[in-house]
This record gives C-alpha cells, sequence and structure tokens, in this order.
C-alpha cells in the first residue's frame, strides 16, 4: 500500500552515537517512504561540550546544507515540526542515543543458573556492565552484600527471581539488602531499579524500595514459569528506564526527548526491535542477523521465528572499552586476524592509544589494517557471546556452527567506514563464519536502528525504505561445510544470468570465489559439492537457488567452517592477504 | 566542525573545582589564599556496615522486635553496648559487635555503619577560594602555565620541577633518578620498565610527568603514591613540542601535578599547573573552538601521534585519506615543514 493512502508524515530521525550523530530525513517519494539524506557531526555527549544538542544541531544544518531543506527556526534554533507551507520543517521527530558510560549494572535473582541468568540476559539487552551480582548461593553477609553494592556505586539494579506466586521470603531478603544499599547513597546518586520477578510481590517491592530507589519499574516477570523465560515486556521497560537514566547524565538528552516527543529509544533497543519486526514480516524460516560495530557497544539482534535475541555488549565496544578488551581475549587471538607483521606489544599499545582517543578514525592503511583486525576480534566475540542465547528453534548442524540464517544486515563505523565494500564483507565472514546461503546488506547510514524508532509513527515507513535499496547490497554469501585439503576442489558451481548466459566455477577448498552479479539483478545458482561438501543446502547434496546480487556478487566461502587459520604466522598472513585480495584488496 | 582544545598555555587563568567525593564539611574560607598541601575540606566514612537481624536473633516479628531495640537512628555506640534487649524473666541481649554509628533502627533490624575513615582534601593547587560549595569542596582560581595530558594515575602532588629530558624523544631510566631529585616532581620523557617506577619512589619523588610509557606499566603505575602524568600515551611517543618547550622553560619552578583520571563527561583530565605571579589576571582558555585555518593543532593519531602543526587549508567536503577512508579534513602543515592530510577528528587545538 502506498504511503500516501495511509499517512504522508516527513520523519527526521536522530541517532547520537558515542563518536557520530547522524541526523537522517525519510520523506514520500512518489508515494513511498525513502532515505532522503543524512547529515552527520561528531557527538558532543562528552566533554568539553557536554551536551548532545550541540552535535545533534550540528548533523541536523549538514542534512539541511545537503537538502535544502531548512530544519532549525532561525530566531530559537529548534526544529520546526510540523512541515510549513514554505517547505521548512518536518511532521514527526524520533530519536536513538548510545551515547554515555556503561550502564553500571546489579543484577540479582534466586538461583544463579535461571533467573539470574535471566537477569543476565535482561542486562545485556542494553549498553550495561554488570558490577555485581546477588543470589541465593550467594555466601556473603548481607551488610557484606549492600557494602558492595553501595561501594559498585550503580547505576541500575535489575531484580528478578521466583515465578509468580512462588518463592518470596529469599526474595524479600534480597530485596530489603538492594534497598538498605539504596538508602546508604546519596539521594543524587541512588540506582534506578527494574523489577521483574515474582509479580506477587510488587507491593513489598514498591514498600521496600519506592522511597530509596532513583526511580523504581516493575515489569512482569521475566520467569513466569521454571520452563519459561520472557524477556520482551521487561527489556521495553529497561529501555525507557536507561533512557530515564541519560537524561539524569547527560545534557542535553531532555531536549531530544521533547524533540521527539518521548519516541527516543536506546539504539541497540531500536536495533533489536527493527530485527524483530523484520523477522515477523518477512516470515523467516530460519533467522536474521544485524551485527552493529559502535564505539561504545558491540551489538548482536537475532530474529528466529518472530522471537528476539539482542546481545549488547560494551565491553566489545571499540571506543573508551577498547583497551579492556584483552580482558575478554588473549592478544594472539587478534593477532591471528593480522595481515601485518606487528608484535604484539605494538597492537597492545594501539589498544590502549586508540582508547583514549575513541572517536579518532585510522588515517593510514597499516592503522586501518590492524583496526580491523581487532574489529574481527570484537566482533568475533560478541557474536559468540550472542549465540548462547540463541532460542533453541535456532539449530545449528554443529555446536561449533552458526545457525543457518535468511539474511545479516551489517551496520557500525567500524565495519560501514572500512574503504571497501569487500573488505567489510571479509570482515564479516572472518568474524561471524556464517554457514548456507543469505544475502549481506550493509547499513552505512546507520539506519537500522532510526527505522526502529520510525517505526512508532509509521508501520509503512521502515518496509518502505529498506525495499527501495537504502541499504547496500554486499552480495549473495554462500558459505561451505567441508573436511577437505587446501586447494582440493569442494564445490562447481555455475551462475545462470537471466539472459541465459552462464559462469561456472570450481571451488578450492581454502579460497573465496567471486562470481559477479550486479545489484538488483537475480541469477540461478547451481551447487554441485563434492567431497559431501555442504554449500548450504545439505551435505553432499546439490541443487539451485535463486540469488541476487550485489556490490561483489555471489560470493562462496568455501574457507571452512569453523574457520581454521594456519598456525605459521607468514603463512596466515599471506592467507589473509590473498582474500583480501580475492575480495577486491 | 566543532573541536575539542588541548590546553598548553604559558599563562592562563585556571579554575579548579576540588570537592570531597562524599558529603563533609568545608574547611576554606572564601577569599583564602591556599597552598597545594592546605587541607580545605574534610568528611568522615563509614568503610562498612553490620546488620543485626533482631528479630530473627529473637525469633520474633519485625513489629515486636523493633520494641526490643534500645538504639535510635543517629546514635553513637561503642563497641559492646547494649543495643536490643527481648525482655521478660530470661532476658536476652544483643551488643554492638563494633563501635560505630546507628544509621537504621526498625523493621526489626539494627543497620550501623562502621569502621569510621577520614578523608582530607587538600587544595592541590596554590590559589585564592573563589567559591565555597557547601559540604563538598571549594573553586579555586590561580593564574599560570597550564599542560594538560592523556592519563593520570589518580594523585596529586606538588614540588619543583626539574627537568630530565634534553630531547621530546629521550627516556627515563631508573638511573637518572638518584637522591639529588628527592621531593621534586621529575620532567621525564618515555617510560620502558618498571625500574623507573620503582626508582622514582624509592628516591622518593613528589610526580612523574611523562610523555609517554608502555601499557603494560600500567598496573604498577596505579600502586604508586606519587602522581604519574602521561602527556602523549601509551608506547614509545615523543613529547609534543609545544609542551616540552614550555615545561623545559618553567625547570625549577613549583609544579602541581593533578594525575586524576582522565574522565570523558565531566571533563577532569590529568595536568600540570605551574603557578606565576601576574599583574593583570590572563584569560580563562576557551574550552572548544571551532576549526579554522592558522590554528596550531597537536595530531592525535599515527603516523604524526604527538605532532604540533597548523591548518593550512580545511577542505571542502569529504576527502580520501590515505587509509582509502573519507572524512572531513584538514592540510596540517608539521613543524618539519612537510604538509600532511588529518581527519578533522584526529586533531585537536592547542591553546
Amino acid at each position: 500500500m502506498p504511503a500516501s493512502l495511509v499517512q504522508t508524515e516527513s520523519i527526521l530521525a536522530i541517532d547520537v552515537g558515542a563518536s557520530v550523530t547522524r541526523a537522517v530525513l525519510f520523506d514520500v517519494v512518489e508515494g513511498e517512504y525513502r532515505f532522503v539524506a543524512s547529515g552527520q557531526a561528531p557527538s558532543t555527549a562528552e566533554a568539553p561540550f557536554k551536551n548532545i544538542g550541540i552535535g545533534a544541531r550540528e548533523a541536523i544544518r549538514n542534512l539541511q546544507s545537503v537538502t535544502g531543506t531548512i530544519l532549525l527556526g532561525p530566531q530559537d534554533n529548534n526544529i520546526i515540526t510540523p512541515t510549513q507551507p514554505d517547505g521548512s520543517g518536518v511532521d514527526g521527530v524520533v530519536a536513538t542515543m548510545s551515547a554515555g558510560p556503561a550502564v553500571k549494572t546489579v543484577i540479582a535473582g534466586l538461583l544463579s543458573e535461571v533467573s539470574l541468568q535471566s537477569a543476565r540476559r535482561l542486562a545485556e539487552s542494553t549498553y550495561s556492565r554488570v558490577v555485581d551480582t546477588l543470589d541465593l548461593s550467594d555466601k556473603r553477609r548481607p551488610d557484606q552484600q549492600l557494602d558492595s553494592i553501595a561501594r559498585s556505586r550503580p547505576d541500575l539494579v535489575v531484580l528478578t527471581g521466583g515465578t509468580d506466586g512462588g518463592a518470596s521470603r529469599s526474595m524479600l531478603k534480597m530485596l530489603e539488602a538492594v534497598g538498605l544499599a539504596c538508602y546508604l547513597m546519596p539521594a543524587e546518586k541512588r540506582p534506578m531499579v527494574l523489577y521483574a520477578g515474582n509479580h506477587k510481590l510488587a507491593n513489598d517491592v514498591r514498600e521496600l524500595l519506592g522511597g530509596h530507589a532513583g526511580k523504581l519499574q516493575i515489569s512482569p516477570n521475566v520467569r513466569p514459569s521454571l520452563e519459561v523465560e520472557d524477556l520482551e515486556p521487561a527489556s521495553n521497560v529497561l529501555a525507557s528506564l536507561v533512557t530515564n537514566l541519560r537524561q539524569r547524565q547527560i545534557k542535553g538528552v531532555d531536549e531530544l526527548y521533547n524533540w521527539s516527543s518521548g519516541n527516543l529509544l536506546p539504539t541497540a533497543y531500536a536495533q533489536g526491535r527493527m530485527i524483530r519486526f523484520l523477522s515477523r514480516l518477512y516470515e523467516s524460516t530460519r533467522g536474521l542477523l544485524s551485527v552493529n560495530m559502535g564505539a561504545s557497544a558491540s551489538t548482536v539482534a537475532a530474529g528466529f521465528n518472530g522471537e528476539l535475541t539482542l546481545g549488547v555488549y560494551p565491553q566489545f565496544g571499540l571506543g573508551e572499552n577498547l583497551g579492556a578488551i584483552l580482558q575478554h581475549t588473549e592478544i594472539e587471538q587478534i593477532m591471528r586476524w593480522m595481515q601485518l607483521d606487528i608484535s604484539s606489544n605494538t597492537l597492545r599499545e594501539f589498544l590502549f592509544q586508540k582508547s583514549l582517543y575513541p572517536s579518532t578514525i585510522p588515517a593510514t592503511q597499516d592503522e586501518l589494517a590492524i583496526m580491523q583486525a581487532i574489529t574481527r576480534q570484537a566482533l568475533y566475540l560478541a557474536v559468540r557471546a550472542a549465540r548462547t542465547n540463541f532460542p533453541a528453534s535456532a539449530h545449528a548442524a554443529r555446536t561449533d556452527l552458526m545457525p543457518k540464517l535468511d539474511l545479516l544486515i551489517a551496520g557500525g563505523g567500524a565495519i560501514a567506514d572500512n574503504g571497501s565494500v569487500g573488505q567489510s564483507l571479509l570482515l564479516l565472514l572472518d568474524a561471524i563464519q556464517p554457514v548456507g546461503i543469505m544475502p549481506f546488506l550493509l547499513d552505512q547510514n546507520n539506519l537500522l536502528p532510526m527505522l526502529g524508532a520510525a517505526a512508532t509513527r509509521s508501520n509503512y515507513l521502515p518496509v518502505q525504505v529498506i525495499e527501495s535499496g537504502a541499504f547496500i547490497g554486499m552480495g549473495t554469501v554462500v558459505s561451505v561445510i567441508a573436511s577437505a585439503s587446501y586447494g582440493e576442489t569442494v564445490l562447481r558451481a555455475k551462475l545462470t544470468y537471466a539472459d541465459k548466459t552462464e559462469v561456472r566455477a570450481d571451488v578450492k577448498f581454502g579460497g573465496l570465489e567471486i562470481i559477479p552479479l550486479p545489484s538488483g539483478q537475480t541469477a540461478r545458482l547451481t551447487l554441485s559439492p563434492l567431497r559431501r561438501a555442504d554449500a548450504g543446502l545439505g551435505a553432499g547434496r546439490s541443487g539451485s537457488v535463486t540469488v541476487t546480487g550485489g556490490a561483489l556478487g555471489v560470493v562462496i566461502d568455501a574457507r571452512g567452517r569453523p574457520l581454521n587459520l594456519p598456525a605459521d604466522a607468514v603463512r596466515r598472513r599471506e592467507l589473509m592477504k590473498r582474500w583480501s585480495h580475492a575480495v577486491g584488496g | 566542525m566543532l573541536a575539542s582544545v588541548l590546553h598548553i598555555l604559558p599563562l592562563a587563568t585556571i579554575v579548579r573545582e576540588r570537592v570531597l567525593p562524599v558529603a563533609g564539611k568545608v574547611s576554606a574560607h572564601l577569599n583564602q589564599r591556599v597552598s597545594p598541601t592546605d587541607v580545605i575540606a574534610e568528611a568522615n566514612f563509614a568503610r562498612e556496615h553490620v546488620l543485626i537481624d533482631v528479630a530473627r536473633a529473637f525469633n520474633v516479628t519485625a513489629k515486636v522486635a523493633d520494641r526490643m531495640i534500645k538504639v535510635n537512628e543517629r546514635d553513637r555506640v561503642a563497641q559492646g553496648a547494649l543495643v536490643a534487649e527481648s525482655g521478660g524473666m530470661f532476658s536476652r541481649s544483643i551488643r554492638a559487635p563494633r563501635a560505630g554509628r546507628v544509621m537504621v533502627a526498625g523493621g526489626g533490624q539494627i543497620l550501623m555503619e562502621v569502621g569510621d575513615a577520614k578523608i582530607e582534601l587538600r587544595a592541590g593547587l596554590p590559589g585564592v577560594v573563589t567559591q565555597i560549595i557547601p559540604e563538598k569542596g571549594v573553586v579555586i582560581r590561580t593564574a599560570g602555565a597550564l599542560i594538560q595530558g592523556v592519563w593520570g594515575n589518580g594523585r596529586i602532588d606538588n614540588g619543583t620541577m626539574i627537568s630530565l629530558i634534553e630531547k621530546p624523544d629521550d627516556v627515563l631510566t631508573a638511573e637518572r633518578l638518584d637522591v639529588s631529585v628527592r621531593g621534586s616532581v621529575i620532567l621525564g620523557g618515555h617510560v620502558r620498565d618498571a625500574d623507573t617506577l620503582r626508582a622514582a619512589a624509592d628516591v622518593p619523588v613528589r610526580g612523574l610527568i611523562l610523555s609517554s610509557m608502555y601499557s603494560s606499566l600500567l598496573q604498577m603505575a596505579y600502586q604508586m603514591k606519587y602522581p604519574i602524568l602521561v602527556l602523549e600515551g601509551f608506547g614509545a611517543i615523543p613529547m609534543n613540542s609545544a609542551a616540552f618547550k614550555l615545561l623545559t622553560t618553567n625547570d625549577k619552578r613549583d609544579a602541581t601535578v593533578n594525575a586524576e583520571h582522565f574522565d570523558r563527561y565531566n571533563g577532569n583530565r590529568p595536568e600540570v599547573i605551574i603557578t606565576l605571579p601576574v599583574t593583570n589576571e590572563p584569560e580563562e582558555p576557551n574550552l572548544y573552538e571551532t576549526f579554522a585555518v592558522s590554528q596550531t593543532v597537536r595530531m592525535k593519531r599515527p603516523p604524526h601521534a604527538g605532532m604540533i602543526g597548523s591548518i593550512a587549508t580545511l577542505r571542502p567536503g569529504l576527502s580520501e585519506l590515505p587509509s582509502g577512508l573519507r572524512a572531513v579534513a584538514a592540510d596540517v602543515r608539521l613543524e618539519n615543514g612537510e604538509t600532511v592530510i588529518a581527519p578533522l577528528v584526529n586533531l585537536e587545538v592547542v591553546g
């Protein structure tokens, strides 16, 4: 249905990232919503600016200069709404935000393997860093617990535990410790509290914590019964709490909230919402995966049968936390992705130096190569962390493999700004190591979260914008699982174009094969695996599929799953260079 | 495009807030002239708490237990003092396990804060108190040279600055740190080993101002009792020429090394302040500027990290960098005469 029959609003979307603030205009063109243009500016949440409004206005001014449409009022410097007869202004504003320090979070649950895990997954759905945990197995005395909480000065406490109508006494003890810890903190520093446990205790929670928490929100139980976990209602409440927290922490967030009439969402939450929406819309039988590598966090959102798994990992963000990545991985694990012959000490200094200047970008090819290696490992870790939370329906052929997916959408500066689409694609293949056959899309303007926010104003907008080609089609990837020696042929592929011309390729194990297929075109791909290789159709199974084109075309990744890199550094670097060359250098 | 400013200033008015981490008592008064070691505020805080569950101990309800509690909120109690008593013929009692203050008495429980600790907040820099922040601290105003760094180990001290650096890429070694520099703030270059940090502690020194150090020394640097301030960052990075010139020309002057952690959100960053006598108060430096031609800038990233230059041209639109990325960029004329392209996000204005 054309948008003109439903609503014809122009929407300004603002995304405040840790490094970059974007202003994006969506409008109706020829009856359908389109991404019109984007303006960007450095973010200004940090000192010396300390006001995100400065960066937001700068981004909007840059957008104005691209579109020629006046969006900021000349007198008050505020966004003009609605659209004026002279064409200035917009009809609506939505906003997303990931800027701000990681949210220091205490999680509490009754059973460490049940409700505490739910609390952890809930906390991982936003920009949180868990600073303390409480559960029944905690051997500390209550006073030690409350001292520990007070010392960690949390921004947020997530309380879960008890099935609805279930255990209450142990839960009340825990609530007391949290309540007393809140009481001990200065009023202006008291944490916000989300209670998502046994709903029968809601009144007790209000009584015990209501007067002491920075703000108390009660959501439906994340564990209504032992067998059922339902994070969605609680994550909605958590998103709103995090927005409230940012309003308290950072100047200008209130203004953004008012501009957007309350449609201000944490970026990762909006990204997740969009993936859930797309998963339901396209009735994806396998799954959709979206990854975003930003300065504040790495975010992985996966939709399986309309169910969302959202993981936000500030510890794998590429900004100020970069030095701390070594608490989660060995430096050799980053070195394995390195095309350059540098020492691990050089890499270590790079990590710490970059964390001092999170908003800077690689100016030389060597720096870019180092940053790409770091991004690979950060994404590798983020995807593996997220995979542990994928639903049982996301079946993988082997525990060390990814489940098959229908689509991958990648965004964030570290992926989108890589010098070439080929390098971005190779980075994704190395880090995610997908299996099966699926198209890869590159969200170079970070639109996905903004579309998630815009969906609150128009259901048509996100669908029409995505279908209009706002994302760059990188190509269709065929990943081959095979057991063979390097150089052995594992697959015969034939691509039949619309004009019936054909291209054939013998794909050798350990290599990447690119068959051109321009964006917007489809072709028939026939796959004939050898040596019982699995090219997405089953082990040793041949067949044909229709594939869509992209910047690279059809990319057949026959390097094996999982990707085993040679232990010898010289050989490994040589291979990395060869693969890099295969995708365009 | 807006630019953050790195202060490397020979003379400026410097206004700094000095506050306690917890509420306390401010002892300094308005217009008081303070020296760096003067105590300006102090606070007592409890290191820990003790929770006494009276209801559980007496096996009664919280309401009944509340009637058995013999102390009130804010009461100071000595170790062993009676805090609750069950009453009756076989009365049982609960005594304070440690000396402390009652924070909460109710709900069948007593919460005490124990292990009092005292914090003394020193002025940290010489100057005049221009504002009292009740229960928190003061604002101090002074004039002098200001040199900002990028990393600090969280400590602050002051003393006579002695330069042990001859050229910006010098390495400071343990051998240079002998008894002749005891009680001084040392201006050094790059530190590459733990021995140097240990030698500085043994002397002892009042502070280290370094161009750079290896990140492997971070853990040890945090443990040092003296301030360590790094101007350029991690690795082996020479000191930028502006800081080098300014600091070496102030050799033997009193310097305050405030090696506080770089907090990107509140703007606090490690800095060296060298107070200078003035007849007319100089201007306060700008916190940020807009990039413009002729501005002096410092390169934040390789291949020219730490180098000082001036903006020759601001390029319109996006420019392709040697890395292949496209960004808003400037041509920067470096001090060695070379002109290089640099993305604006990799530059900071010096001023």
